[in-house]
């Protein structure tokens, strides 16, 4: 009479931890704005402050009506001002060169700001000018060579990143602080099952987190997928493993909150920075390159680009793979090496 | 099944120049309501947690039901109910949902609607465990120790900071377990709880063991079953040898006397002291063995 009672009552113990893992996720607002709306945000400011735009004029500042009328251009917009008003202006960047009656003629301006040397020139071929240049200009605007299609994998693999550290890391200290860690070791509770929920988690939150993001580009920004989709959820799955482990592993000893915070950011930090989300890491001297190379947001970024820009196949990210790969493992040795459950 | 539930022998847990538990000796029987107790830093939540494999004795030798830790803890941990002094359970889970979370990890148990009946939470089942009162919080946590149909539960300070109210229902928790048979080992510093609960009481003071009995031995032990307490211009040894009066001592305001026959002590009493300003008397307690043997009260 008891043994058929006890087998139809007892839930499946992985199900049920990885639900509680979603049910907690998702009746905290705040979490739900940070992993999802927050790299919407961010991706609709940057898409809106570096959007092509028509080149704008430059500002120039004269001192005499005559060489206004010689600079004034479609390129060139002139400000007639006396001397001082002038070098005031430049002072505080309202125009980008001053142009004194000569002779000699002088320009007044800063080298180190590009915006000047473009002044200059446009100046002095205005000053000077040589009949019509043989070249033709064009600008370049095509899907896949603008900013935005830098970004979006960026803010694919920021996101990935910060929401498998805050979402492991955190989660599992808070757990700690709230003796449940030591609640449940009390069970017989399989401890590889409670890790593999957080795994599981992350691999579902995935298949929300890249549609959302890869949907609001294609919509708002056009920026497609040059290369295969299966391939781009593997590099995926690939950097949210490798940032799982991580995750564990700077949870795996502290002891209260603030801690963790301090190590999540000390981990995410230098990669939000060097690794490639906002700005190319070939902006870097190439004495520290190899060093970028395996960090795994820059693994997991060069990655998602290969894939979503140049329409690569596994082959070309081969290294990438790698790198997310060791890391994964390594941390994931490491973490529960060392891991507190108590 | 004449073996006992837990044993331990010459247990010890030093963290580093502190000891917290000095050789402590226990046995709790089989279908027994065991209680350690103690004042706060005594060593029972130590103790207990060496019993329940949470924490390694630095020296000392513990069986439970049986088994030895880090051989059998599988097994073990099968047949254990826990509830751990503070443990947050999570906040945004509902009652329902914690139940069914610790219910799987357990081959076996009970259903979920029996032990919400159990800890009277089957109204409860549907709120957000952060919702709860504190006894309903305490209740839960609970119910989640008894939802493996453990065969010893454990139950560390299960009524602390809880209203009389919560208290006496979470005593009928414990009751309505014992009379299944099972076996319960709780800690606590109400002296109340003890006497109420308790079959047998380990009395713990500095890691140790200072008395153990059932809690009507233990007031025995005394002497007297009454407790006069005064305060006037005398020394207790002045009144130790009067007639029905079996131990004297000086209290925080005053003496204290044990009385065996309070209608021939209290005349007598009252006939050698002059200048009487408060009296007052009251059934012996746990409290006041405690007081007895360390001079020292539960809950200071």
């Amino acid at each position: 009479m008891n043994a058929p009672l006890t087998d139809r009552s007892r839930p499946n113990s992985l199900w049920e931890l990885t639900l509680a893992r979603l049910r907690l996720f998702f009746r905290e607002p705040g979490a739900i704005f940070w992993t999802f709306g927050f790299p919407l945000v961010l991706s609709i400011a940057l898409g809106i402050a570096f959007r092509n735009r028509q080149p704008e004029p430059v500002h120039i500042a004269v001192e005499s009506p005559e060489l206004a009328t010689r600079l004034r251009g479609e390129q060139i917009r002139v400000h007639l001002l006396d001397a001082g008003a002038a070098r005031t202006a430049l002072r505080t960047g309202k125009v980008e060169l001053v142009v004194q009656p000569g002779p000699p003629i002088v320009y007044l301006f800063d080298p180190t700001r590009p915006e000047s040397r473009l002044a200059r020139a446009l100046a002095d071929a205005a000053l000077h000018p040589r009949g019509a240049p043989a070249t033709v200009d064009k600008p370049v605007t095509e899907p896949g060579s603008r900013y935005i299609d830098f970004l979006i994998p960026g803010l694919i693999g920021m996101t990935i990143m910060s929401s498998g550290m805050w979402g492991i890391g955190y989660v599992v200290v808070e757990m700690r602080t709230r003796k449940l860690l030591k609640r449940l070791v009390a069970t017989p509770m399989s401890k590889a099952q409670f890790l593999w929920s957080f795994v599981i988690m992350r691999s579902l939150f995935l298949f929300l987190e890249l549609p959302i993001l890869l949907g609001f580009g294609k919509l708002i920004f056009d920026v497609g997928v040059a290369g295969s989709l299966p391939l781009l959820v593997a590099v995926s799955c690939a950097g949210a493993l490798s940032f799982a482990g991580l995750g564990l592993l700077v949870a795996s000893r502290a002891q209260n909150t603030q801690t963790v915070s301090g190590l999540i950011n000390l981990v995410m930090l230098p990669m939000f920075v060097a690794s490639g989300v906002f700005f190319s890491t070939a902006r870097f001297p190439d004495a520290v390159q190899p060093y970028l190379r395996v960090l795994p947001l820059t693994a997991l970024n060069d990655a998602l680009r290969a894939v979503m820009i140049d329409g690569s196949g596994v082959r070309a990210i081969g290294p990438q793979i790698l790198v997310l790969a060791a890391v994964t493992a390594a941390s994931f040795a490491v973490a529960l090496r060392i891991f507190r459950w108590r | 099944m004449t073996e006992a539930a837990v044993r331990c022998e010459k247990l010890v847990k030093r963290y580093g120049e502190v000891t917290a538990v000095d050789g402590l000796d226990l046995e709790v029987r089989r279908g027994e309501c065991f209680g350690l107790l103690g004042p706060n830093g005594a060593g029972k939540t130590t103790t207990v947690e060496i019993l329940e494999g949470l924490n390694d004795p630095t020296a000392g030798t513990v069986e439970v039901l049986g088994m030895r830790w880090t051989r059998d803890d599988k097994a073990l941990r099968q047949r254990l109910g826990i509830s751990l002094q503070e443990t947050h359970l999570p906040e945004k889970l509902t009652v329902e949902e914690n139940l069914r979370l610790f219910r799987s990890f357990y081959q076996r148990g009970r259903e979920i609607d029996e032990v919400l009946d159990l800890v009277e939470l089957r109204d409860k089942r549907r709120s957000w465990t952060e919702k709860l009162s504190g006894g309903q919080k305490q209740r839960l946590a609970v119910a989640c120790a008894l939802v493996s149909d453990p065969d010893l539960l454990f139950l560390d300070e299960p009524t602390t900071g809880l209203d009389p109210q919560s208290r006496r229902q979470l005593w009928d928790v414990v009751l309505g377990f014992k009379a299944l048979g099972r076996t319960v080992l709780l800690t606590t510093h109400y002296m109340e709880e003890a006497e109420r609960l308790c079959d047998r009481v380990a009395i713990i003071d500095k890691g140790k063991v200072i008395a153990l009995g059932t809690p009507a031995e233990l007031i025995a032990s005394l002497g007297g079953e009454e407790v006069v307490e005064l305060a006037a211009e005398v020394l207790p040894e002045d009144l130790s040898t009067l007639p029905g009066v079996r131990g004297a001592r000086r209290s925080a305001d005053g003496i204290a006397l044990t009385v065996e026959h309070l209608h021939i002590a209290l005349p007598a009493i009252l006939q050698r002291v002059r200048g009487v300003t408060r009296l007052s008397t009251h059934h012996a307690s746990l409290e006041d063995v405690f007081v007895h043997l360390t001079g020292r009260h539960l809950r200071e």
